[in-house]
């Protein structure tokens, strides 16, 4: 497994350059998985990408470099103790910085005789492609995919001639990837929208869930999904639930603070029983926190948010699949218990892209409104039933009103002070989580059937906790297990329960300073655990400090 | 149940309230209309005046306060074939939706915004509203409001709105008349409708609007905006009622790329081609 690096200023083409070099390595086979490390400016400042790309699948970063390619002299400065022993440190030759790892090509002084400045970064990724023994055959057609038509020609000469530069230095190695696609979590997680059939999108601009909404954008025409930037986040939440009321399948998305300002309206989809899909891609809070940075400290927030009791559905998204795939079953869950569903993204997984499978649109299946009212007398849109799910009809597409009303309300959706309709209501609302609660998805087990410790997690921090597992196999086989959590509220208990049974200690390892998952596994199972690996500095633990923090911070 | 009928259920207002006569006047309306009943989507937020879609035969989605133009616009949204109204106080529409209020302005969504206002805040007993005028003294503004009234038809023209039009509860046959060219205006339309509240205000009281109010006759030209300006900026011992400014504008529907084509988004087709061939080009 190779790891390297892009560092340089906002603005200095990191994205572009990082973007092209992961598409080429992931044609010759490759998986690769990329993590985005940026500032809160448009300019200026220290931003970098880290490309990890080897032969088996990979879900975490690493901060062991086997190269950089350094846009300025800061990055130099930065990252060269990251470097292995025969790691490269690739730049211009008018960097001023000095390392016996340098390689310092002419790349400004090419890209003005080739014609334009702006191909210098074509000319560090064609060395960087020699570097490691890669062959030129996806020049041509992935650089068609990333610059216009007027500059592809110079580009391919600055590639080649970048390729040309340098010498190979690093064994290339067969990878079965070339097949798979790339791309990041939120990407992932648009397709799982178009899939699900999403109608509607509305929300307010904030850092790091733009991302989805600019993606919905681009494809708002061709899916017949309308993508409406609201006013305020309220106005984004009551929209969605007003369309999805009217009949079009509706999501909302935001971060921490614009969720802050949706948690009424999240009672009112639980009240009125309208589906909605909420997404909240997580950053360090409290208010603005760190806007482009990562954690994992909204789950306290989001299971118990809005006024008063009702049913809700909470998923973590663990990895690139489960943003596809877990947010069309969201979308499905919404529907069949209308209810909200809320989905838990993050900065890291939302920006990092990875090489997966293709995903099997004919496994998508996501239930519809009752087309007619049937039985007999009136249709009642919050009728009593076995399992608290009332049929519910779509406004105007039937010969019957269809109602909603956030004061409690009866059986016809009309305003109540009943004692026995209120009470009447409020089970039938609650009710739904029983159903429910047969269908959720126990978290996922790594590592073998014989273990000492058991670490817990949730979320994103499922790459790093899986690649910690192997690392601490390695070196004492048969200690050490995890169990990841994806749906996480209502809290599947039954394999925790059954697993922790056979472990010394459980360790819950999150990205947020209280232990929030540690907390609600304590509250839903009393199951304590023994010690904590936290973090909360806005950036993503990775496998290998999750192996060290275990061996230095816990004792076995 | 006829058709045509929007047969009423028995209302909690007071005796005497303002809002009886704009019920009966909606209803008038909607069957002057023809609208059928089951195509009509009655939307408010919360406060005496949105207790109204509990009182008529309709579709109706009684959601939070302040934020019924938000559900409202994104049910038109969804199907271009519902009758949307917002039906709604002035505290909901002005005071805690006031973002919305401009914004839907702006956005200029078929739909239509029945605002009853009685310059009083009436379901939680007689605090100032956004339009209380200065000095009124209530529990809370115990020496009197200090704040200045807010003027709905002024900033609503202000704000790019393509049918303003203030109305008075007091005068029914003149209010069913602007009702329907709100209902039937291809766009945002805005009834400010004037109402007094027997229980909590007595200076805007039934005898002084009527004192005050008179019809903008028919020399009148709505389309001209600076005279309906002017027509907005009155407001005191003489009160204008009738439509104070008309400009027809493109709606959200005929500029939205999506909705363009005119076929209800709620009819749409799940498109898994597009997704099958964005994973292809993702390879």
């Amino acid at each position: 497994m190779y790891n390297i690096l892009i560092g340089g200023a906002a603005g200095q083409g990191i994205e572009t350059t990082a973007a092209i070099l992961e598409k080429l390595l992931k044609k010759s086979g490759y998986h690769v998985f990329t993590v985005r490390d940026f500032m809160s400016r448009v300019r200026g400042g220290h931003n970098f990408t880290l490309i990890r790309f080897g032969t088996e699948n990979i879900q975490s970063h690493s901060y062991k470099l086997d190269g950089m390619i350094a846009l300025n002299n800061e990055t130099v400065e930065i990252h060269k103790d990251q470097l292995q022993d025969n790691g490269f440190i690739l730049c211009d030759s008018k960097l001023t910085a000095t390392d016996p790892k340098m390689i310092k090509i002419d790349m400004e002084a090419m890209a003005q005789v080739i014609g334009n400045p702006r191909v210098a970064g074509s000319i560090a990724v064609g060395a960087v492609l020699r570097l490691f023994g890669e062959s030129t055959d996806y020049f041509e057609e992935v650089l068609r995919t990333f610059v216009k038509e007027s500059v592809f020609d110079i580009n391919v000469t600055a590639m080649q001639k970048g390729y040309n530069a340098v010498e190979p230095r690093f064994l290339r190695q067969e990878g079965d990837a070339a097949d798979s696609m790339i791309l990041s979590g939120s990407k992932a997680m648009s397709l799982g929208t178009i899939a699900a059939g999403l109608r509607f999108y509305s929300a307010y601009p904030m850092s790091p869930s733009t991302t989805l909404m600019e993606l919905l954008a681009e494809q708002g025409e061709a899916a017949g999904i309308v993508v409406e930037q609201a006013e305020d986040e309220i106005a984004a939440i009551n929209m969605a639930i007003g369309a999805s009321f009217a009949g079009a399948r509706a999501m909302t998305g935001t971060s921490g603070g614009g969720f802050s300002l949706m948690v009424e309206a999240l009672g009112l989809s639980g009240m009125a029983e309208i589906p909605l899909v909420v997404v909240d891609v997580q950053r360090p809070g409290p208010v603005t926190g760190l806007p482009t940075r990562t954690e994992q400290s909204d789950l306290a927030f989001v299971i118990s948010a809005s006024q008063g009791e009702f049913p809700r559905m909470v998923i973590a998204i663990r990895h690139h699949e489960d943003a596809f795939y877990q947010t069309v079953r969201a979308f499905d869950l919404a529907e069949r218990y209308q209810i909200p569903v809320i989905l838990l993204s993050d900065q890291y997984l939302g920006d990092a892209s990875a090489t997966v499978r293709p995903f099997d649109v004919s496994r998508i299946s996501v239930a519809e409104p009752a087309a007619a009212h049937e039985g007999e007398g009136i249709y009642l849109r919050y009728k009593y039933t076995a399992d608290g799910v009332s049929p519910r009809l779509i406004p105007g597409k039937s010969s019957n009103f269809v109602s909603a009303d956030s004061d409690e309300h009866d059986e016809n959706g009309k305003i109540t002070e009943s004692a026995d309709v209120r009470v009447h209501m409020m089970d039938k609302r609650m009710k739904k989580l029983e159903k429910l609660s047969m269908e959720l998805q126990e978290p996922e087990f790594i590592g073998p059937q014989r273990y000492e410790t058991l670490l817990l997690g949730w979320g994103s921090t499922y790459g790093p906790i899986a690649e910690a597992i192997k690392i601490l196999n390695e070196k004492m086989p048969g200690k050490y297990a995890a169990l990841i959590f994806g749906d996480i509220f209502p809290l599947p208990t039954k394999l925790l329960i059954a697993k922790a049974a056979s472990a010394a200690r459980l360790i819950n390892v999150e990205q947020n300073a209280t232990g929030q998952l540690a907390g609600l596994i304590r509250e839903k199972t009393c199951l304590f655990c023994t010690s904590s690996i936290l973090k909360y500095d806005g950036r993503q633990i990775s496998g290998e400090e999750i192996a060290d923090r275990l061996m230095k911070e816990v004792r076995t | 149940m006829s058709k045509t009928s929007f047969t009423t259920y028995e209302p909690a207002w007071c005796p005497g309230c303002g809002n009886f006569g704009i019920l009966e006047c909606l209803k008038t309306a909607l069957e002057e209309l023809g609208r059928d009943p089951y195509e009509v989507l009655m939307v408010a937020g919360i406060g005496q005046a949105a207790k109204t879609p509990q009182y008529i035969s309709a579709n109706s989605f009684c959601g939070l306060h302040g934020r019924g133009l938000p559900a409202a616009v994104a049910a038109k949204i969804a199907n271009v074939n519902l009758t949307v109204i917002a039906e709604t106080g002035e505290g909901d529409s002005y005071g805690e939706g006031g973002n919305h209020f401009i914004h839907n302005i702006r956005r200029n969504v078929d739909i239509t915004h029945f605002v009853h206002d009685n310059q009083i805040y009436g379901l939680t007993k007689g605090q100032a509203s956004p339009t209380s005028i200065e000095g009124l003294v209530t529990p809370v503004q115990t020496t009197g409001n200090i704040n200045t009234p807010f003027n709905p038809p002024l900033m609503a023209i202000a704000s790019g709105a393509g049918f303003v039009a203030r109305g008075f509860s007091g005068n029914k046959a003149h209010l069913i008349s602007i009702m329907k060219q709100a209902i039937e205006f291809n766009g945002y339309a805005l009834v400010d409708i004037l109402q007094p509240c027997v229980s909590f205000n007595k200076i805007n009281t039934y005898a002084y609007y009527s004192k005050r109010v008179y019809e903008i006759d028919s020399t009148y030209d709505p389309a001209n905006k600076l005279a309906a300006f002017e027509k907005a900026l009155e407001f005191g011992d003489r009160i204008p009622i009738g439509v104070i400014y008309r400009e027809p504008k493109p709606t959200f529907h005929e500029k939205n790329t999506v909705l363009k084509s005119g076929e209800p988004l709620l009819d749409r087709k799940t498109n898994l081609d597009l997704v099958a061939k964005i994973c292809d080009e993702l390879k």
